[in-house]
């Protein structure tokens, strides 16, 4: 992290008096600057952009709402009418298509945030304190990864149906934070050692302001990276649930239970089976450009990075 | 002693794993409902008596229930099922077609993909270089769900075209098939195919890209030079030094995505039909079959540490600074 050593050492911004003096680049200007100087980055987030707005603008646009049935077309292949075709039961899947790819999006935002969040805080309190907060949260992490989250998101399904969405998004976060809480952890054994981290200390700056002021910021390259590959393994995560039930609940759609909707008649029916899955790996796909990008252009050390 | 250490440690958090499946699955799963539903509803009494046959009454307290269960376990004996038959004798028949399962998967999937990995770092920017890099980027984005599904459309496309049953996509295998001992292994394999390629693929895609990040760090390292420079061959060099060094991380690699390489093998057994443990978890998730779950989870729970002790002995094979201290 000999970048983020660096950037903390210059002043962020423009200066109070501004005016004359050289601008010196903002760590968050200096982020941005590099994010656009790699392509793939532009490429996966005018992708994310584009599917997003799609996904917003498309219900609107198109002459059918969402919940409406067309009782005259089942079943019925692409036309000027229905755009991506009809499903068994007569609903408009361009429709259906876009509201569940607005859901996976959230979904698959969310529970990143929530999951990078909890990953950071496990991660550099562990790593700050060592001793027995350190085993106590390492011992945790384990016992977490011992069992596929998939199995226990699984497991409890009975206890949420008809809880509504937000709940599965909190619970797929809190299982899914554990190897990034294990990197965050090895870095902040590193940082905790740096002369700013330790003038701090002898400042008398409590431990968890220091953690929050000095370690966290200084990781954030590491943490943008991680919350973008996170992003995509929640939506996969998502599908991959919602397509055996164990996910989304109906009334809501996501691209995962439109796809176990389509796989069964995908043969004698594509329209029902391609849009979705096409449009959930172009998402995906973009997603991964975009933290791929990031981590050659962020992470100095990204090569020789260990999980 | 070391490893008398480590193992202790798995058992205690496999211990601790299923336990937390257990209680999880005994206060979400509600099997009384099962015996309501029926039609004619069971009397009162025998309702009661069956959930307490199978220790699954919902009015006895909790930690009794826990407490038979562990008894139970610690014996050797995970239970009944909701329908009374024993889960030891459902985990002998099922454990092996998930373990063929995942063996093969695997083995298929992490030889290629290092092979492949390590091969386009050798041969970094050239046409092999761009061409196994950008189909592992583009398999990373679709989700094994998926790849199975898709897979399983075009065979069945292809038998169309075809006219013959040349891709079995069904079961695991050919139901009253009497073709003798070879008609028999060739059904079996036939019906192997597609699963196995599914997990092949996605555990290709995550390995491939890893081990060619790993080997492009240590082909400039001095000590490949040196090696070379000593009047190795370029390949010796290459396969004895650099290739050495740059599968240990992956084998620790390894152990994170095991647990994401068993979600992927439930939803292809459950997708192809397979009667194995991760399509019975699922199916018992929704009959409400509180001990065929906790025994799943305890099954998935030894397989991952056997994959991360398996990963420690490899590592401990691959480094030599591991072995002395």
């Amino acid at each position: 992290m000999s970048m983020s050593a660096e950037r903390a050492a210059v002043v962020t911004g423009p200066g109070p008096e501004g005016g004359d003096e050289t601008r010196v680049p903002g760590r968050w200007s200096a982020v941005g600057r590099q994010m656009l100087r790699t392509r793939r980055v532009v490429l996966g987030i005018g992708l994310i952009a584009g599917l997003a707005a799609v996904s917003w603008i498309g219900p609107l646009v198109s002459p059918w709402e969402f919940g409406d049935r067309d009782f005259a077309a089942f079943l019925q292949p692409p036309s000027p009418d229905h755009w991506f075709g009809t499903d068994n039961t007569g609903r408009d899947i361009f429709t259906i298509t876009m509201v569940g790819m607005q859901k996976s999006l959230i979904i698959g935002l969310l529970a990143a945030v929530i999951t990078t969040v909890l990953a950071a805080i496990v991660g550099s309190f562990a790593g700050y304190f060592l001793g027995a907060t350190d085993k106590v949260l390492m011992w945790i992490t384990d016992l977490a990864l011992v069992l596929p989250s998939f199995l226990i998101l699984a497991i409890l399904y009975p206890a949420l149906r008809g809880q509504g969405w937000l709940i599965f998004v909190l619970l797929l976060a809190a299982f899914a934070w554990m190897v990034t809480a294990k990197m965050v952890r090895g870095m902040t054994i590193s940082l905790k050692e740096r002369e700013y981290v330790l003038a701090a200390r002898y400042m008398g700056v409590p431990a968890w302001k220091i953690i929050f002021r000095h370690i966290i910021p200084n990781m954030s390259s590491l943490l943008i990276v991680d919350a973008t590959i996170n992003v995509s393994s929640a939506i996969i995560a998502e599908t991959s649930l919602s397509y055996f039930g164990f996910g989304v609940q109906a009334p809501d759609v996501s691209l995962g239970s439109l796809i176990a909707l389509g796989a069964r008649q995908a043969v004698t029916h594509p329209w029902t089976f391609v849009f979705c899955t096409g449009l959930l790996v172009i998402l995906v796909l973009a997603v991964n450009l975009v933290g791929d990008g990031l981590r050659d252009a962020l992470d100095p050390q990204s090569k020789s990075r260990r999980i | 002693m070391f490893l008398a250490r480590r193992l202790l440690n798995y058992v205690v958090l496999i211990f601790l794993a299923s336990s937390f499946a257990y209680l999880l699955a005994a206060t979400t799963l509600d099997p009384r409902s099962n015996y309501e539903q029926l039609d004619p509803r069971p009397s009162q009494e025998s309702i009661e008596a069956r959930l307490d046959e199978l220790n699954l009454n919902d009015s006895t307290p909790l930690a009794e229930r826990y407490v038979t269960w562990v008894g139970g376990v610690a014996t050797g004996d995970f239970g009944l099922t909701i329908q009374g038959r024993s889960v030891n004798e459902e985990i002998a028949r099922k454990a092996g077609v998930t373990l063929r399962l995942i063996v093969v998967g695997t083995v298929i999937g992490c030889t290629v993909g290092v092979a492949i990995g390590a091969y386009a770092a050798v041969r970094q920017y050239r046409s092999f270089d761009r061409v196994s890099t950008g189909a592992a980027f583009l398999v990373l984005a679709i989700p094994t769900v998926v790849i199975a599904v898709s897979l399983q459309v075009s065979a069945v496309a292809i038998n169309q075209a075809a006219g013959v049953q040349i891709f079995q996509y069904g079961g695991e295998y050919t139901a009253g098939l009497d073709a003798g001992f070879w008609g028999t292994l060739g059904d079996r394999l036939q019906h192997m195919v597609l699963p196995t390629l599914t997990l092949a693929i996605a555990q290709f895609a995550a390995f491939s890209r890893y081990q060619r990040n790993m080997m492009l760090d240590v082909l400039g390292a001095d000590f490949v030079r040196t090696a070379m420079a000593k009047g190795l061959t370029r390949r010796a060099a290459l396969l004895k030094h650099a290739l050495r060094t740059a599968l240990i991380p992956t084998v620790t690699y390894f152990t994170f995505t095991f647990g994401i390489l068993l979600a992927g093998t439930t939803f292809t057994e459950k997708i192809y039909g397979w009667n194995g443990m991760g399509a019975w978890v699922v199916d018992s998730i929704f009959t409400n079959d509180v001990h065929a779950v906790a025994a799943v989870s305890c099954f998935m729970a030894v397989c991952v540490m056997a994959a991360s002790f398996l990963s420690d002995l490899l590592y401990a094979w691959l480094d030599p600074r591991v072995r002395v201290s």
